[in-house]
């Protein structure tokens, strides 16, 4: 009986203390959201709620002259398809690349597959470094070094893609059945062999859906690095958005190509992942 | 086969103890013992799956376990291996988990578009029907229920062209006409190819039916090695390290005991 009541005691303190962390959290929280929003509002020039009214006017602005200038958007279209035909080729081009190096980096940071066990630890602080320097800052460097041309900007997005998508693929690899792996093992299968065979058919479907998502970020990101002169759609942007009134059209159709291209990427993931899956349903 | 002075210590704790025993000629042997006697870990390390602390195992004259790389991949595929819980390759389809059983001796072209023969194709096909599943061969191998898997596993140590089959606990996951099935098959394979099989069992009926020859282990040590017909209830008591007589009914999973076993009800409720 004695037992039963120090268990109950035992709970309920457990229970009080899960409660008084969550309620630590909680202000913790509220208190960062305001001292951040203090400090932030002291070192702007305007004060947060007076640009807050202000707000809706350049997007507004850049409706109306779209809507003024309609008859003419097809025409912008149509200009602006090479330019975001060129981010999307930074995209492509950056996503493969670094998905490559990521896959070779997973395996390499991925404890219990056979690897040299040293290796693992290394392999995961250089994902870690790669993911940390943002691209801008590469791209910029490397803008430096190389001069203005989309190579720069490619090498930038390539660089951080190994090191994000490499995580997530080690991550995947980390949930894997080494069962299977064993199985493989027993039958003679050299080490190549057993990551070909026995893990790569488990991690396809789940590093097909990150490396697509990381497609859709990396248009994102090539479209930022045309700001630092990497060309691409974001030169146009930065030269439209740069001229204010007058080029509010132009703005909106790069605008529309850009979401329609992301929307684009997303079904085309969902496609390619429904494919899988179905085939798993369909045996 | 010859080992002699087999021993795993895994840290403080000795799982396989000093084991030494030889097959002569092709046999069927069953390993019994309790959950941790270390039955596994003598299977495993045979394969080389798992790596011996201490002694030898000799085959045609050669240590196995001195053998690295290639030579010792070649040792793996020549005692295939099957495992309780099957380790085939979730999503992958039947047939070409049954020829996974080739890839010793691909080279890395080859392995890396999975290209596999004509010749490959058949005799895992052929390997299949064997088994009586070749109807499931392009299902994937997840979709397939346990006795289904195993024999997909036991299909594959067939396409590796194996010298002798390591079975651990392959029935151990499985309800009673599965196993059988499972069984009868390595018993069949004993026979028609006369080759050695050797299988963990942790039922003592299925030891007795299906094995020319049984070892018995405890605490890592060989305690038993005879006929099954030499398994009396003092040695059956001296294998599982028990106090009183095992009644062999009980534990049973086959299913003519099935009847045999049925639980008797007592009239009167034992006082508690």
């Amino acid at each position: 009986m004695a037992v039963a009541t120090d268990l109950h005691a035992d709970l309920n303190s457990m229970e009080r203390r899960r409660k008084l962390y969550s309620a630590v959290v909680l202000i913790a929280v509220i208190s960062v959201i305001f001292s951040g929003y203090g400090q932030a509002n002291s070192m702007n020039s305007g004060g947060f709620l007076d640009g807050l009214i202000k707000f809706f006017d350049y997007p507004s602005e850049i409706v109306i002259e779209a809507w003024e200038e309609k008859l003419g958007l097809p025409a912008l279209f149509w200009k602006f398809l090479p330019a975001m035909l060129e981010t999307l080729n930074i995209a492509a081009v950056a996503t493969i690349l670094g998905g490559v190096c990521a896959l070779i980096f997973a395996f390499l940071g991925t404890a219990n597959l056979g690897v040299w066990p040293p290796l693992v630890p290394i392999a995961r602080r250089v994902m870690d470094i790669m993911r940390a320097f943002p691209e801008l800052i590469i791209a910029l460097f490397l803008i430096f070094v190389l001069g203005t041309s989309p190579v720069p900007a490619m090498i930038a997005v390539a660089f951080h893609t190994t090191g994000a998508l490499g995580k997530q693929f080690s991550e995947v690899n980390d949930n894997l059945d080494r069962k299977a792996v064993e199985g493989l093992q027993a039958c003679g299968a050299n080490w190549f062999q057993r990551m070909r065979y026995g893990v790569i058919p488990q991690v396809l479907p789940n590093y097909l859906s990150y490396f697509m998502l990381r497609f859709e970020i990396n248009v994102r990101a090539s479209a930022i690095l045309g700001f630092v002169g990497a060309g691409g759609i974001g030169t146009e942007l930065r030269r439209t958005i740069g001229w204010g009134q007058g080029a509010g059209d132009e703005t909106f159709a790069l605008f529309i190509l850009l979401i329609l291209t992301i929307f684009l990427i997303d079904q085309a993931s969902s496609y390619m992942r429904a494919r899988i899956t179905e085939s798993d349903r369909s045996t | 086969m010859q080992i002699d002075n087999l021993t795993k210590s895994f840290g403080r704790v000795t799982a396989v103890d000093n084991v030494s025993f030889s097959i002569d000629k092709p046999q069927m042997v069953g390993v019994i013992g309790r959950s941790g006697a270390g039955k596994s870990t003598l299977l495993r390390m045979i394969n080389r799956l798992t790596p011996a602390t201490e002694g030898q195992i000799l085959v045609d004259g050669t240590d196995v376990l001195t053998l690295n790389g290639a030579a010792r991949r070649r040792w793996q595929r020549d005692c295939a291996m099957i495992f309780q819980q099957f380790n085939l390759v979730p999503r992958l389809d039947v047939v070409t988990n049954v020829m996974l059983g080739r890839l010793n001796g691909h080279g890395l072209l080859k392995s890396l578009f999975s290209l596999f023969g004509q010749e490959e194709i058949e005799r895992a096909v052929a390997a299949l029907e064997r088994l009586g599943i070749a109807d499931q061969a392009l299902q994937r191998a997840e979709t397939l229920s346990g006795g289904q898997q195993q024999r997909v596993a036991i299909a594959r140590a067939l396409t590796q062209d194996p010298k002798m089959i390591l079975a651990d606990e392959p029935i151990a996951s499985l309800d009673p006409l599965s196993a059988e099935v499972v069984m009868k098959s390595l018993r069949e394979i004993h026979e028609r190819d006369t080759m050695t099989v050797v299988c963990n069992l942790h039922t003592l009926d299925t030891a007795r039916a299906y094995c020319d020859r049984v070892i018995g282990m405890l605490h890592g040590k060989l305690v038993f090695d005879g006929k099954p017909s030499e398994l009396t209830p003092s040695a059956v008591r001296d294998i599982y390290g028990a106090e009183q007589e095992i009644d062999e009914s009980t534990t049973s999973t086959a299913l003519r005991s099935a009847k045999k076993s049925a639980p008797v009800m007592t009239a009167e409720p034992v006082p508690a």
